[in-house]
């Protein structure tokens, strides 16, 4: 018995404290029993420990703590790691800079999600009519952008945008056309977005097509037998029938947009006009790791993912009852 | 300096030879007691530095050398002070970029080796270059292996056409820079890119400013001092006229234009023939390099941009060995001649460096007096100090100066050095710095 709760507690160091509350240690097997699932845990339990849990649970403790210097900071022992109360949290919130990434963010977010999701449905729609052709060749070709690395589709896009090096600038060159870099003040964000849009359309139609798929046909033959033309069709019953996937991946849009950050770093020594704050998480990375402080980044961090969990729960809650609800009716 | 991808390959074969050690040495613990070799790690990033190396391992039985191959600059020094963090894990030796030293000095990591260095060692190397390792104080916190004095390059065969004079001073530079532009609208003396924090420096290292200083116990920041303020004033003058590109360097289309002939000149440093050679293959042969443009003639000056040195870190407990090493490496006249035809470094070291460099680099053969040219502007270098939040400094430089390039005034560049000064001094208050204003 012992060897097995040393061994469960080295796994899973939760064991022998669960087995002590087991009433009747006396008898082997139930104690054994009582150990088996969380041998089997073990796994699963310490990879998340080590891996989720107590990275969160430090960076949680390093958002509270910093660093002072003494005097000149030169030799060994200058520097100390202080206990910092709140002051990391009000200075990120009350940052010029990190309230301007938010906003930049929002209005990123105002580009993104809508034409995304717009051309996502559109397409899926277009490809579950049918008339349509090439079903296959055009789902892959749509779906392909999804499948290319950010950094990747960033430096690709980039010589794009870049006039000097851009086959497009080459050609409004030659047409006598003076179009702005995108690079410029005004078109910057739209030329971030631009990316994010091309690489996520796919998959987003995926998921709204695949939930297309779903729909029995006898709904639409019904629905034409009333007389509903395809648009009719695809107004009035594919899209409710699909709601669900489609708030789905709106959630998904959100976060991520809150979290864009490959994009405009790769883009960043392209141009003038895309800072190193340019987002929240260009800002974390830029503190923690061009300015080793890891203590503001973390509280930074923190206050990032608060605002991701609070949007998606609350924007979940608000659509719910309307959305799922309407399902659970059905 | 930028390095490219045979640094990968290197590092992969530095990983193996890392890994064969660590097998082969097992248990010994490298103590010095009883004949055992002294066995060093060195984390370093220049290109084949572990031939070099190997040079000293055959040499010296006693004490053994191991390079671990790191990515560059950045990485290296996070991933230093990390383990000085940590309190293990750190090498015996750390090649350091001169900026980094204020920094890691400042955390801790480096070893003030002034008590094992030979007396003569300081004679060795320019006075602004010491002064970089010493941080103007009576320790040593390295010694210097490469540098990156600054020069004017140019494409010879476009002066020619044009009837231009190479410019010696910078008022004769704006007037090229005007008259190239008026032959050709899409044609550009040069650019002025918010990217490259280290390029700016040292233009303002040459005309006399210093970021830092220490006052006592104090640091000083002399960001917004007059010197910066004449350089930042004159960019701006020139960009806002618009006779100077406002765009990014190292970036395709800046690459292009090097090649295609939209940008006929650059201000850099040493080690550009090498940077011409992969973005510029086109143009082999046309281009030449001349001393900087001056603010004051009679009293010809440049500044750095780039070079490293090579520490010892506080963690070692083979100072002594380890010190010996890099005096080595730094010095010997056959390691500085290694150096040079391994890693292609432009080395520190003044009298080894005449003997290694006696021929131009293959893209300037046109130039025979190459790296006699180059001996003498590296005499000239401004002293300089750099603080402990450089990389603080930098980054406000990046935004500031992108936001001034892209407004295309006078009035927001010379905004954008008060702010960056502003942006520095208050992060070391912040910190906790002793900072005199």
């Amino acid at each position: 018995m012992t060897t097995t709760n040393d061994l469960a507690g080295a796994l899973g160091g939760t064991a022998p404290s669960r087995t002590t509350q087991v009433p009747r240690r006396s008898r082997t097997v139930p104690a054994r029993r009582a150990a088996a699932p969380w041998a089997f845990l073990a796994p699963a339990i310490v990879l998340f420990v080590a891996f989720l849990a107590a990275p969160i649970l430090y960076s949680l403790y390093l958002s509270f703590r910093t660093e002072k210097v003494s005097g000149l900071g030169l030799g060994p022992g200058s520097r100390t790691e202080v206990w910092n109360g709140l002051t990391n949290y009000t200075s990120a919130l009350a940052d010029p800079e990190f309230l301007a990434s938010v906003g930049r963010v929002g209005m990123y977010g105002l580009v993104v999600v809508p034409v995304m999701l717009g051309s996502a449905l559109l397409f899926a729609l277009l490809l579950d009519a049918r008339r349509s052709r090439a079903r296959r060749f055009s789902r892959i070709a749509i779906f392909l952008p999804y499948a290319v690395p950010a950094v990747i589709s960033s430096l690709l896009w980039g010589f794009l945008y870049l006039p000097g090096v851009s086959p497009f600038y080459w050609v409004f060159d030659q047409l006598g056309w003076d179009v702005p870099s995108l690079f410029s003040n005004r078109l910057v964000l739209f030329a971030v977005a631009n990316i994010a849009v091309w690489g996520g359309v796919g998959f987003n139609m995926v998921v709204i097509y695949t939930a297309l798929k779903a729909i029995p046909s006898e709904l639409y033959e019904a629905a034409e037998l009333d007389g509903a033309s395809q648009v009719g069709i695809a107004l009035r019953v594919k899209i409710p029938i699909v709601l669900p996937s489609i708030i789905m991946t709106f959630v998904f849009s959100m976060i991520a947009t809150l979290q864009v950050f490959a994009e405009p770093t790769t883009l960043r020594p392209l141009s003038n006009t895309i800072s190193t704050t340019w987002t929240p998480l260009m800002k974390v990375y830029r503190d923690a790791f061009t300015r080793g402080d890891l203590y503001s980044a973390s509280a930074t961090s923190v206050i990032i993912a608060v605002a991701t969990f609070v949007l998606s729960l609350g924007f979940l809650r608000l659509v719910q009852s309307r959305a799922f609800g309407q399902e659970n009716n059905r | 300096m930028r390095l490219t991808t045979g640094t990968k390959v290197a590092a992969a074969v530095a990983a193996t030879a890392l890994l064969a050690t660590a097998c082969s040495s097992g248990g010994t613990g490298g103590d010095s007691a009883d004949g055992e070799a002294v066995e060093l790690t060195f984390w370093a990033w220049a290109p084949n530095i572990e031939k070099v190396v190997d040079v000293w391992n055959s040499e010296h039985p006693d004490i053994q050398v191991t390079v671990n191959k790191q990515d560059g600059g950045d990485p290296a020094v996070t991933k230093l002070l990390t383990a000085i963090e940590a309190g293990s894990g750190a090498p015996d030796l750390m090649q350091a970029e001169y900026q980094k030293i204020p920094q890691l000095v400042s955390s801790g990591a480096l070893a003030d080796i002034a008590g094992e260095i030979s007396g003569e060692l300081a004679g060795h190397f320019p006075d602004g270059v010491w002064n970089a390792v010493t941080l103007g104080s009576d320790a040593v916190y390295a010694v210097p292996q490469d540098s990156g004095p600054m020069q004017f390059y140019y494409r010879e065969d476009v002066f020619a056409e044009l009837g231009l004079e190479v410019p010696t001073t910078w008022e004769e530079y704006a007037e090229v820079a005007r008259a190239v532009h008026a032959a050709d609208p899409n044609t550009y003396l040069g650019t002025f890119s918010a990217n490259d924090a280290g390029w700016f420096s040292g233009l303002t290292q040459q005309a006399g400013a210093s970021w830092y200083g220490i006052d006592g116990d104090s640091w000083t920041v002399q960001i917004d001092s007059p010197e910066v303020q004449k350089v930042a004033g004159y960019w701006g003058g020139l960009v806002e006229e618009g006779i100077i590109d406002n765009k990014p360097m190292y970036t395709p289309e800046w690459n292009a234009a090097l090649n295609d002939g939209s940008q006929v000149g650059w201000l850099s440093a040493i080690w550009a023939p090498g940077v011409l050679a992969g973005n510029a293959a086109d143009t082999a042969g046309t281009w030449k390099m001349a001393p900087m443009p001056q603010w004051d003639a009679a009293a010809p000056a440049t500044g750095n941009w780039g070079g490293s040195a090579t520490a010892v870190t506080s963690q070692s407990e083979h100072a002594a060995e380890a010190t010996q090493f890099i005096e080595w490496l730094n010095t010997d006249p056959a390691a500085v001649q290694a150096l040079v035809d391994e890693t292609g470094i432009y080395p520190a070291d003044i009298p080894a460096s005449t003997a290694a460099l006696a021929d131009p680099p293959a893209f300037f053969s046109n130039q025979p007096d190459f790296y006699e040219l180059a001996a003498e502007t590296a005499q000239t270098a401004n002293p300089f100090t750099y603080g402990p939040n450089i990389n603080v400094a930098y980054s406000a430089y990046n935004d500031e100066f992108a936001k001034a390039t892209e407004a295309r005034t006078q009035a927001a560049f010379l905004a954008a050095v008060e702010a960056v000064q502003t942006a520095t001094i208050e992060d070391l208050k912040n910190s906790g710095f002793s900072v005199k204003e």
